[in-house]
C-alpha cells in the first residue's frame, strides 16, 4: 500500500477496468476492454477459453502490467504495480485449483496465509481467534482438520474462507466451481450471494457455467477474442442471447439423436482391482460390461477410484488383479490389441495424459498411426509429408485453432489440445471409447463437439464407457448409469429410469 | 524446425492475424539453441581468464595459445580431431538415454568394458585375417559396452533403480572388473611397470585415415552420430522413442512398449561409448591397460550437455571441446599452468552450460508470441 494513503474503506467497493489493452508481442490479448463491477454487486465475467478473461483479472491483481488503460479502485485511479499492492487494496482471488497446503491444517493455512506471520505463532490465541472469526462468516470448516482429509466444497470453501479472513473485499473467483459437484457449487455461491447482498463483498467470478450466472450474479459482462463483446444486467437477458453473444458466428456442433440398440458385449471387467500411487486399494474388484452401440458413464466424486480406473484401461497403471476383456480376448493395453479392437482413449487433462507437449500438433495427432503406411514407409522411415497432410486435413476438420501444424501442442488452449486428441482417437473406426472427464474446463463449442462425437461413436457401434464429475454430462450422454465410491460400484440404473436423489446419495456413500 | 509450415498458414484454422511471422520468430529457437550455449562457453572462458590472471599469466596469452594448440596448425588440428572421436562416441552414450529423458553418466563405464570385449576379441581370434578381427572388434566392442548400460537401463525399468547414480557406479565396477583382468587373468608377463593385456598386433590396428595422422575412429564418430540423428527424426522408432521422453504417460496411452524402447536406446548409447573404447584400443593404445580411463566418457557427459543432447551438434562441440584438451600440452609448455588446468576449464563451461539452461524462452527478443 501507498504510504499516507487512508486504509481502504470499509464494506463493499467496486473496480473499473477503462480501456484496458494488453499486447504480448503482436498477439493482442486484450483490446480496450471495460469492466464495471458496482460495490456490493455480483459481477459474472463470461467468455471461451482465451477470450482474454484471465488476462483481465491478472492485470486487476497486478500480475500483468496492462499496456493501456487504467483500473479504480473505490472510484479512485490506483496504481497495482505487483498483487501485494491488489491484496493492500482489499483485492483477493480465488484460483480454480486449490492453493492449500493438503499436509497441514485448515487453521494453519489460514494463519500461514497472512504476511504477518509471527516467528513464533501462539496457535491458543490464533485458534480463539480463528473461531471467533468462523463465527461471523456463513461458512463452517473444521478448523483442526487436516486439508488433505476435507472435501474439494470444503477446500474451496477454505479458499473462500482464506480471503475473507484477510480481509478482502473484493473477491476474484476463477471458475470457483469447477471442481465441485452442483449441491456444493450451489451452497457456496448461495452464501456468497448472501455476503454480497448484505454488501459486505464484491464479487467477480470467471466461469463458464450460463447456470450460475443466471441464478446468482446480478449483471454480467462478456468478452469475446480479447473484446468486449457485451454487458448487461442479468434479469434482462437468457442463457441463449448471452451464449450468442459469447461465442458470436461461431456455430456449436449439433449432437446427433440416439439412435440404435446396445448389441454384444464389448467391454467386459471382470473383478478387477487396481492400488494407487501410495499402494492401498483404489478399485475394489469391480465388473462391468459394456456392449456395443452404448454408452456406460460412471459416475462418482473425484478420488473414489475413478482415475485409477481408467490408467488401467489406458495402459498408465497395472491391474492388481481381476481381467478386462475385449470382444472376449484377454486385454493389457498393448498397442497391437489396442489397434485389433479398435480403441480410442480420451483420458481427462489430456496434455498431461495424453500429448507431448513439446511435440508439434502435426505430431501429436499421428501417435496412433505413426508406425503404419502412409506415415511410415517400409515400415521405419518417418514420411514427413504424410504427417502434415493428415494434420492439415484433421486440423480443418476438428477445427483445431492453431497457426500452423508445426506448433508445439502445449502452445494450444485446453480445448484445441482436446480437439486434436479427438482428431487422433476418433478419426477412424471406433469399437471401443473410454472417455475420463473429457470436456473438463472446456468452452462451449469444445464441449458440443466432444459430446456430438461421443454419441456419434456410440450410434456407429461403439461401446462407450464414459468416466465423469459432471453428472449433468453423464445423464445427458449414458444408456446407462454406474456410481462410484470408495472403489465399488455401488449403485446401476438406465438412466431413464434414473432417480437423481439415489444417485446422489450413493456418490456421498449413504 | 517450422520453415516449411509459413505457406500452410492459409489451410488450417488461425487464431493470430496471419501476419508473417518474421524470420526472429521462425529461428528464435535455433538460435537460441546456438547463442545460450555459446554465451555460456564464451563466460566460461572469461571466468577461466581470471583464474589464470591470478596465478600472474596473461589471459590473452591463454586465448591465444589455447587457440593455436587446438586449431592453429595442421598439426593442432589433427591432435584436436584424434581427441574428438571418443568424444563424439561417448557423448552419444549420455545424448540417446536423454531422447527417452534419461540420465546416463557412465560412458565412462562403457568405454572400458568394451575396450575389454574388443581386446578379448582381438586376442581369442589371433591368426585371423585382419578385417575379420577388425570387424570382431567392433563387434565385441559395441555389443560388450551396450550390455553395460542396458544393465543401468534394466535396474530402472524393472527394479525402479535411478539409472543416473547405478550407471555412475558402474563405472567403478568397469574400472575394478578391468584391473582385475589386466593384473591377473589377461596380464601380459612381459609388462612389468604398467599391467597390460598382451598387445593386439600391428596388422589388426585401425591405422589413420590417408594423408593424415587421425585414425579412423574420427569417422566411426561422425557415422554415429549421423546415424543417431537420423534414427531418433527420421524412423519409427527414434519417433516412439520421442514420445516416451516426451511425456511417458501419452506413450502408454497409445499402447508403446516403453520397456523394449528402453532397453534398445541403452544398448545403443552404451555400443557408441564401448565403441570408443575398441577404438582407442585398436587405433591408439594397442593393448588394454589403466591408461583407458582417461576421463573420455566423463567428458563426452559434457559434450552432450553442452549440445543439448542433439546427436550432430554433437559433432562439432566434440572437435571444440577436443582442441581444449589438446592445448592443455601447449599451455603447460609455454604458459606454465599445470596440465590439470584444462580440467579445470571443463569444469567451469559444465558449471555455466548448467546454468544457461534458465535461460532457453527467456531472452526477450528472440521470443515468438504465439
Amino acid at each position: 500500500m501507498i504510504i499516507g494513503e487512508p486504509p481502504p474503506p470499509s464494506g463493499a467497493f467496486g473496480v473499473d477496468a477503462i480501456a484496458m489493452t494488453m499486447r504480448f508481442g503482436d498477439f493482442l490479448a486484450l483490446d480496450n476492454v471495460e469492466l464495471k463491477v458496482r460495490p456490493g454487486s455480483f459481477h459474472a465475467l463470461l467468455g471461451e477459453n482465451g477470450a482474454g478473461k484471465s488476462t483481465l483479472v491478472k492485470c486487476i491483481m497486478g500480475y500483468y502490467h496492462a499496456t493501456e488503460g487504467d483500473i479504480l479502485i473505490g472510484g479512485r485511479e490506483q496504481a497495482i504495480a505487483n498483487p501485494k499492492d491488489a491484496h493492500a487494496l482489499g483485492l483477493g482471488m480465488v484460483y480454480q485449483h486449490f492453493t492449500l497446503v493438503p499436509a497441514m491444517t485448515v487453521a494453519e493455512n489460514l494463519v500461514l496465509a497472512r504476511d504477518d506471520v509471527p516467528a513464533v505463532v501462539n496457535w491458543p490465541m490464533e485458534m480463539k481467534e480463528l473461531e471467533a472469526f468462523l463465527a461471523r462468516m456463513p461458512f463452517k470448516v473444521p478448523l483442526s482438520a487436516k486439508v488433505s482429509d476435507i472435501s474439494a466444497g470444503e477446500r474451496q470453501k477454505c479458499e473462500i474462507l482464506k480471503q475473507l479472513y484477510l480481509e478482502r473485499r473484493f473477491l476474484i473467483l476463477d471458475e470457483p466451481t469447477s471442481v465441485l459437484t452442483p449441491a456444493e457449487a450451489d451452497e457456496v455461491l448461495g452464501m456468497l450471494r448472501d455476503m454480497v447482498v448484505k454488501g459486505e463483498l464484491t464479487i467477480l467470478m470467471i466461469t463458464h457455467k450460463f447456470r450460475e450466472v443466471m441464478a446468482f450474479a446480478d449483471e454480467v459482462t462478456i468478452l469475446r477474442r480479447g473484446k468486449l463483446a457485451g454487458a448487461g444486467k442479468v434479469s434482462e437477458l437468457t442463457p441463449a442471447a448471452m451464449a450468442r453473444t459469447m461465442i458470436g458466428a461461431e456455430q456449436l456442433t449439433a449432437q446427433p439423436a440416439r439412435t440404435g440398440e446396445a448389441g454384444k458385449a464389448r467391454l467386459e471387467l471382470a473383478k478387477l482391482r487396481a492400488l494407487d500411487d501410495a499402494g492401498a486399494i483404489a478399485v475394489h474388484d469391480v465388473s462391468l460390461t459394456v456392449r456395443a452401440g452404448e454408452i456406460v458413464g460412471v459416475a462418482g466424486v473425484s478420488g473414489n477410484g475413478q482415475r485409477q480406473l481408467v490408467e488401467v484401461l489406458a495402459g498408465q497403471r497395472e491391474a492388481e488383479g481381476g481381467e478386462i476383456r475385449v470382444a472376449g480376448d484377454p486385454y493389457h493395453a498393448s498397442r497391437e490389441e489396442m489397434r485389433r479392437h479398435k480403441m480410442s482413449l480420451l483420458p481427462e487433462e489430456p496434455l498431461k495424459n495424453a500429448c507431448v507437449g513439446g511435440m508439434s500438433v502435426a505430431d501429436n495427432i499421428a501417435f496412433r498411426e505413426f508406425d503404419r503406411a502412409p506415415f511410415a514407409s517400409g515400415g521405419w522411415w518417418l514420411n514427413r509429408g504424410a504427417f502434415r497432410d493428415a494434420a492439415r486435413m484433421k486440423i480443418d476438420q476438428y477445427k483445431i485453432k492453431t497457426r500452423m501444424p508445426e506448433t508445439p501442442i502445449s502452445a494450444l488452449s485446453g480445448g484445441n489440445v482436446q480437439r486434436a486428441v479427438l482428431a487422433r482417437e476418433l478419426a477412424g473406426d471406433v469399437e471401443v471409447l473410454i472417455a475420463a472427464n473429457p470436456c473438463f474446463g472446456l468452452d462451449f463449442a469444445a464441449v458440443a463437439q466432444i459430446h456430438a462425437e461421443i454419441m456419434a461413436a456410440r450410434n456407429r457401434g461403439a461401446a462407450v464407457l464414459l468416466v465423469s464429475e459432471d453428472l449433468d454430462e453423464l445423464l445427458e450422454l449414458s444408456d446407462r448409469l454406474v456410481v462410484m465410491f470408495h472403489g465399488e460400484f455401488v449403485y446401476e440404473a438406465r438412466t431413464s429410469e434414473a432417480d437423481l436423489t439415489e444417485v446422489g446419495r450413493h456418490m456421498a456413500g449413504h | 524446425m517450422t520453415t516449411e509450415a509459413a505457406d500452410s498458414a492459409e489451410a488450417v484454422g488461425i487464431i493470430a492475424p496471419a501476419a508473417d511471422p518474421g524470420f526472429l520468430q521462425r529461428h528464435g529457437g535455433t538460435i537460441e539453441y546456438v547463442l545460450i550455449p555459446g554465451a555460456a562457453l564464451v563466460a566460461a572462458l572469461a571466468v577461466f581468464g581470471i583464474f589464470v590472471m591470478l596465478s600472474g599469466k596473461d589471459p590473452l596469452d591463454l586465448y591465444f595459445y589455447m587457440y593455436y594448440g587446438a586449431f592453429g596448425t595442421w598439426f593442432s588440428w589433427q591432435n584436436t580431431l584424434t581427441r574428438a572421436a571418443p568424444l563424439i562416441l561417448t557423448a552419444l552414450c549420455t545424448a540417446l538415454p536423454a531422447q527417452l529423458g534419461m540420465v546416463i553418466i557412465g560412458g565412462e563405464g562403457a568405454l572400458l568394458i568394451g575396450a575389454l570385449t574388443a581386446t578379448s576379441a582381438a586376442l581369442a581370434l589371433q591368426g585371423l585375417p585382419p578385417l575379420v578381427i577388425q570387424i570382431a572388434m567392433v563387434c565385441a566392442g559395441v555389443i560388450g559396452g551396450g550390455l553395460w548400460i542396458m544393465l543401468a537401463g534394466a535396474l530402472r525399468q524393472y527394479r525402479g533403480v535411478n539409472e543416473t547414480i547405478s550407471s555412475l557406479l558402474l563405472v567403478y565396477i568397469a574400472l575394478a572388473i578391468l584391473n582385475h583382468l589386466v593384473e591377473g587373468a589377461m596380464r601380459d608377463p612381459a609388462s612389468l611397470n604398467k599391467p597390460s593385456t598382451r598387445e593386439i598386433g600391428a596388422a589388426n590396428m585401425i591405422g589413420t585415415i590417408p594423408g593424415t595422422d587421425v585414425h579412423w575412429g574420427l569417422v566411426f564418430g561422425v557415422i554415429a552420430a549421423i546415424a543417431a540423428y537420423i534414427l531418433i527424426y527420421h524412423t519409427v522408432f527414434g519417433f516412439a522413442a520421442r514420445i516416451a521422453g516426451g511425456n511417458i504417460r501419452a506413450a502408454k496411452i497409445v499402447g508403446l512398449g516403453v520397456s523394449k524402447l528402453i532397453l534398445t536406446i541403452c544398448f545403443l548409447a552404451g555400443g557408441a561409448a564401448g565403441l570408443a573404447g575398441m577404438v582407442e584400443v585398436a587405433a591408439v593404445q594397442g593393448r588394454t591397460n589403466a591408461n583407458l580411463a582417461a576421463g573420455y566418457g566423463f567428458t563426452g557427459i559434457l559434450v552432450a550437455f553442452l549440445a543439448r543432447q542433439n546427436p550432430l551438434a554433437i559433432i562439432p562441440v566434440a572437435i571444440l571441446l577436443g582442441g581444449i584438451s589438446a592445448s592443455g600440452g601447449l599451455l603447460q609448455r609455454r604458459l606454465g599452468l599445470p596440465d590439470a588446468s584444462v580440467l579445470v576449464l571443463q569444469g567451469i563451461i559444465f558449471v555455466f552450460v548448467l546454468a544457461s539452461d534458465a535461460l532457453y524462452g527467456r531472452i526477450g527478443f528472440l521470443k515468438g508470441k504465439s
